[in-house]
């Protein structure tokens, strides 16, 4: 299959305009303020990619355009699927109906070690299956009878969260009331979270109200395994890094072997003392700011403790970002980095060896969530390929910002791109590779492209640190190099060659 | 180092490797402050004996691994069954990224559908903008024939009025005044996805039959096929049967296209399924016959209200299960089953005689949706089986008593028991407590698997974590064929682990059986 590509920015910019033909004149309005070209930038290039770029020109964190085919989610994901999910030894429940808690559980790969069922809670779905009669008398005491039934069936749990599904905040019921309650009784954690999934615009703000949900019923309420916990000096937290597919322990490997320690992980493999310990740390390093900046600007102020952003996607970055962590604290910590830099060198140029040539020059567009859309340019560029688009589903303006350190002026910008507009784009930029979510696998594979899933890795990972990047350089080769896309045309209707060429 | 490029090593081997079982073993004692190893063993044998299954099974408000989904699901999928639909879902948007996924998930295939994507202002003043703007683009960007509506909780439970907003809608010019926009309320707080599909389906039939004053009755049978994760290939195999037979019929609902279109550089949003002319002629048939009763009571009872005779199957997976939809179709269309499937159902029975010895006296629990749990039950017991434990989320009162009258009809029902409303975290303690040979349900039953040792085959909807079995049918004869496989396949593949051990064990490791 010919892949004719779009050549910059000018023919990008028409192939918007093009797109935007299709909708009735309001929602084209809307529409054409979220999608654009990156433009040239006054500023200094970016340090590590030496790329400076403008791609915070359009609208985002916007509402999304009714009946347009929106790729986004819902508070209640941002809050049960995301941030609180994957914290192992509580119990989520899914307060209201059935599906929500059905169509996420363990849809996000958060990796843990534990006793599934007995203290680890993480691939099961708890739900308080509501009832029409729970819709029209209210939940409160359905719900204390399910906090009730979990201590009695799963008594080693170490707390639970509501995860408040759309009827919840419509029907009045008083669930903050019902934790206090509960506290009291059990003297667990007990957190409401009002994730309701009308709230907001996507799955942002439930990651707002969920980062608020630590503050005021985790952190208020005491200090919990953080009291008798002594600090250290090198005590870190990672934040935003929700171990999918293992990578918080691809990262965490990293961060030990230069001599820190990682008292708490957010919150992918996470107990509630490693959110409980948070505040003695040292230093807080973010991987996916979009979900978790906001307790890490609220631990800066209440308890004065750092937090810098870092980026463990492909080799260029990881380096870079060792570096920077290790800035923050003294010349041991310092050479220390240099020496992890060191050991998995030559790991990185022998993937780099075996993977580049096979992948160089090929082109990629992206549209992901959180981080992703820019932190994994990087990587990409390691292996020689090459950013034709990107995009995020959720992100607000500080996103794009940042993104322009990551890609080219003249690369494509979509935010909250519709299922229409993605399968335009693709269809006439024809990149070598998609990286996009489950929605978007299968009609991107039927065009003949390559696909990954780059929320879930595509049911592979680790991505994050060294021993994630050859895994990533292999799995990008292996989409993009497998035979299958080349059998599409029935030989007997193939066109033929043409002489000419 | 254990990663290296020339052999890439994934999560599952990568994190075995010494340098990170001691990480981990280091973050577990120093950072998770968990319970200590030998009450986490003791609680854990304690979650399996039998007073825990006493609580666990008193359980009122805790809802733990369910077995079901929610109306909205179902409507989703009934409504791609018809030609060029597009389902839109009025209600929060994020419910809409969940259906899609969760089809797409199973089906490996695209899983299209929109949201009229409401929020806070639309809780307040209701979402009539919402589906006004909707529909128009929708119409405009996907081009469809139809669009059929249906609701998350959200826009149930403040009370918008679909059909007063529809007519809204085409006033204000969203899409023409005979445009075809069907509609279902769907709330995801009554019963599960198997009634969403009732209503849905219930909704489009109305929107083409409520327009016809007199029907004309023809020679045509309605098939209404349910929701069926193996539609697919069930669909096909139905037609295939219908058409040996010579029976006149149209699918209500065929997604078998949809749901399994080619790789050959196209994007295919739509494809096949029930043409609108063809639903439209459907109220002239003379019967409509459901392939699951529990996905269609509303539906039958419209369908008898034109006039029609109806009738419904319990999944028609098994020797009898198939004879009965042979049997029935010949009754209502005056055909005679062709000879060719006599010797189709001969070829099936000599299936099972020749592997009888290895299925007579195995015990089974099955879970699923009701009708297929009824089948699966139904089947196993052909086959000599003993099912043990049946359970169905979504499956009431009814359902029980159906399923007691068919344990009782079988010296082989002997031993069941039926378990109407319950969960898996029940079926864990079922299990536990009375250990069964094999367990029969979705993917999510390997949480069971793993946890009881019991051999899990994946024969209902939704199936994440093995690749490409819904497209092989599960009904008629050819289906019973492939399900009868399967179970020898997990019968004979323990055996063949339990005796694999060299010098010790494999005396029995035979290799003919």
């Amino acid at each position: 299959m010919a892949k004719d590509h779009v050549n910059g920015p000018e023919d990008y910019e028409a192939m918007i305009e093009e797109v935007l033909e299709a909708y009735p004149a309001k929602a084209k309005k809307r529409r054409a303020k979220h999608l654009t070209v990156a433009q040239p930038s006054e500023e200094e290039p970016d340090p590590t990619t030496g790329i400076a770029s403008k791609c915070d020109t359009q609208k985002s964190n916007i509402k999304s355009v009714p009946g347009v085919m929106t790729i986004r989610g819902c508070a209640y994901a941002g809050s049960k699927g995301v941030v609180w999910g994957p914290i192992k030894d509580m119990v989520h429940v899914s307060h209201g109906p059935v599906g929500c808690g059905q169509y996420s559980w363990s849809q996000r790969r958060n990796y843990y070690i534990g006793k599934t069922g007995v203290d680890s809670f993480v691939t099961m779905q708890f739900t308080t299956d509501f009832q029409e009669k729970d819709i029209v008398f209210g939940g409160d005491k359905k719900l204390a009878k399910t906090i009730d039934e979990i201590e009695e069936l799963f008594p080693l749990n170490n707390g639970t969260t509501i995860q408040s599904e759309c009827p919840i905040g419509l029907i009045g019921d008083d669930i903050e009331a019902v934790a206090r309650e509960k506290n009291k009784e059990y003297d667990k954690t007990m957190v409401p979270v009002r994730c309701e999934g009308f709230r907001g615009v996507s799955q942002s703000l439930g990651h707002h109200i969920a980062n608020d949900a630590v503050r005021d019923w985790v952190f208020e309420k005491g200090e919990g395994a953080g009291k008798d916990y002594e600090p250290g000096p090198y005590d870190v937290n990672v934040i935003g890094d929700y171990n999918i597919g293992g990578d918080a322990w691809a990262s965490r490997i990293l961060l030990e072997e230069m001599g820190l320690n990682v008292v708490g992980n957010w919150s992918g493999d996470a107990t509630l003392a490693e959110i409980e310990r948070a505040p003695k740390a040292k230093l807080n390093l973010i991987h996916c700011y979009r979900s978790m900046n906001y307790i890490c600007r609220y631990m800066e102020e209440k308890y004065d403790i750092g937090w810098m952003e870092y980026n463990f996607f492909g080799p260029t970055q990881i380096a870079a970002s060792l570096r920077a962590i290790a800035k923050n604290f003294d010349a041991t910590i310092q050479e220390n980095a240099e020496k992890v830099i060191a050991k998995y060198q030559p790991l990185v140029d022998d993937v780099i060896a075996k993977f580049k040539p096979r992948l160089e020059g090929k082109s990629v567009m992206l549209y992901v969530g959180g981080l992703r859309p820019r932190h994994v340019v990087t990587a990409y560029d390691d292996l020689g390929m090459v950013i034709a688009g990107t995009g995020y589903e959720f992100a607000h303006g500080d996103d794009y910002k940042r993104t322009g350190h990551y890609v080219k002026e003249g690369t494509l910008i979509y935010d909250d791109v519709t299922g229409y507009e993605l399968e335009k784009f693709i269809e006439k930029v024809r990149p070598d590779l998609v990286g996009s979510g489950i929605k978007e696998k299968y009609p991107v594979q039927k065009m003949g492209i390559p696909f990954r899933q780059m929320h879930s890795w595509d049911y592979s990972g680790p991505y994050h640190g060294y021993d994630g990047f050859a895994i990533f350089a292999r799995d990008m080769d292996l989409a993009i190099n497998n035979p299958v896309w080349g059998m599409y045309d029935a030989p007997w209707k193939a066109e033929p060659a043409i002489a000419a060429e | 180092m254990p990663q290296s490029a020339d052999k890439v090593l994934d999560h599952a081997p990568l994190f075995q490797q010494p340098e990170y079982k001691e990480m981990l073993e280091n973050k577990k004692i120093k950072f998770e402050c968990g319970h200590p190893d030998d009450m986490v063993a003791e609680i854990g044998d304690w979650t399996k004996s039998w007073e825990y299954r006493e609580k666990n099974l008193n359980r009122e408000a805790l809802t733990v691994n369910p077995a079901k989904a929610c109306q909205p699901l179902g409507a989703v999928f009934a409504a791609a069954g018809y030609e060029k639909t597009m389902s839109f879902v009025h209600g929060s948007q994020g419910c809409v990224a969940y259906y899609r996924s969760h089809l797409s998930r199973h089906f490996k295939e695209p899983a299209s559908c929109v949201s009229s994507s409401m929020t806070e202002d639309a809780a307040v003043f209701g979402g009539l903008v919402n589906m006004v703007d909707g529909l128009a683009n929708t119409k405009a960007l996907y081009d469809p024939k139809m669009i059929a509506v249906s609701t998350t909780c959200m826009a149930e439970v403040i009370g918008d009025d679909l059909n007063s907003f529809i007519i809204q809608a085409k006033e204000k010019g969203s899409v023409e005044e005979d445009f075809d926009v069907p509609f279902a309320h769907t709330p995801a707080f009554v019963g599960s996805h198997v009634d969403g599909y009732d209503n849905m389906t219930k909704g489009i039939l109305k929107n083409f039959w409520d327009k016809v004053e007199e029907p004309v009755q023809n020679e045509t049978i309605n098939i209404i096929p349910g929701f069926d994760g193996f539609a697919v290939a069930n669909n096909r195999e139905i037609k295939r049967l219908l058409d040996e037979m010579g029976v006149e019929y149209t699918f209500l609902s065929d997604v078998s296209d949809v749901y399994d279109t080619p790789s050959d550089g196209e994007f295919r949003m739509y494809d096949g399924g029930t043409s609108l002319e063809d639903v439209k002629d459907a109220v002239n048939a003379k019967a409509t016959v459901s392939m699951q009763e529990y996905c269609t009571p509303k539906t039958l009872e419209y369908a008898a209200s034109k006039g029609q005779e109806t009738a419904s199957l319990h999944y028609p997976m098994g020797v009898q299960a198939t004879d009965e939809f042979l049997m029935k179709m010949s009754e209502l269309s005056g055909k005679e089953i062709p000879e060719s499937l006599r010797l189709e159902r001969g070829r099936l029975v000599d299936a099972i005689a020749d592997s009888q010895a290895h299925l007579h006296g195995k015990t089974y629990a099955i879970y699923g949706d009701p009708d297929f749990v009824y089948a699966m039950a139904r089947f196993v017991m052909e086959l000599g089986g003993e099912p043990i434990h049946c359970l169905a989320t979504n499956g009431g009162k009814d359902w029980e008593a159906q399923m007691n009258e068919l344990l009782a009809s079988s010296p082989f029902g002997a031993n069941a028991q039926v378990w109407a409303k319950k969960d898996l975290w029940h079926m864990r303690s079922l299990l536990a407590t009375e250990p069964v040979d094999m367990l029969i349900g979705n993917s999510y039953g390997k949480y069971l698997e793993r946890d009881t040792g019991t051999p899990l085959i994946r024969l209902m909807f939704p199936i994440f974590d093995r690749h490409h079995h819904h497209r092989f049918p599960t009904w008629g004869y050819q289906g019973a064929l492939t399900v009868l496989v399967k179970l020898l396949d997990t019968v004979f593949e323990k055996l063949d682990d339990d005796t694999i051990v060299p010098g010790e064990t494999d005396y029995s490791f035979d290799l003919t059986r």
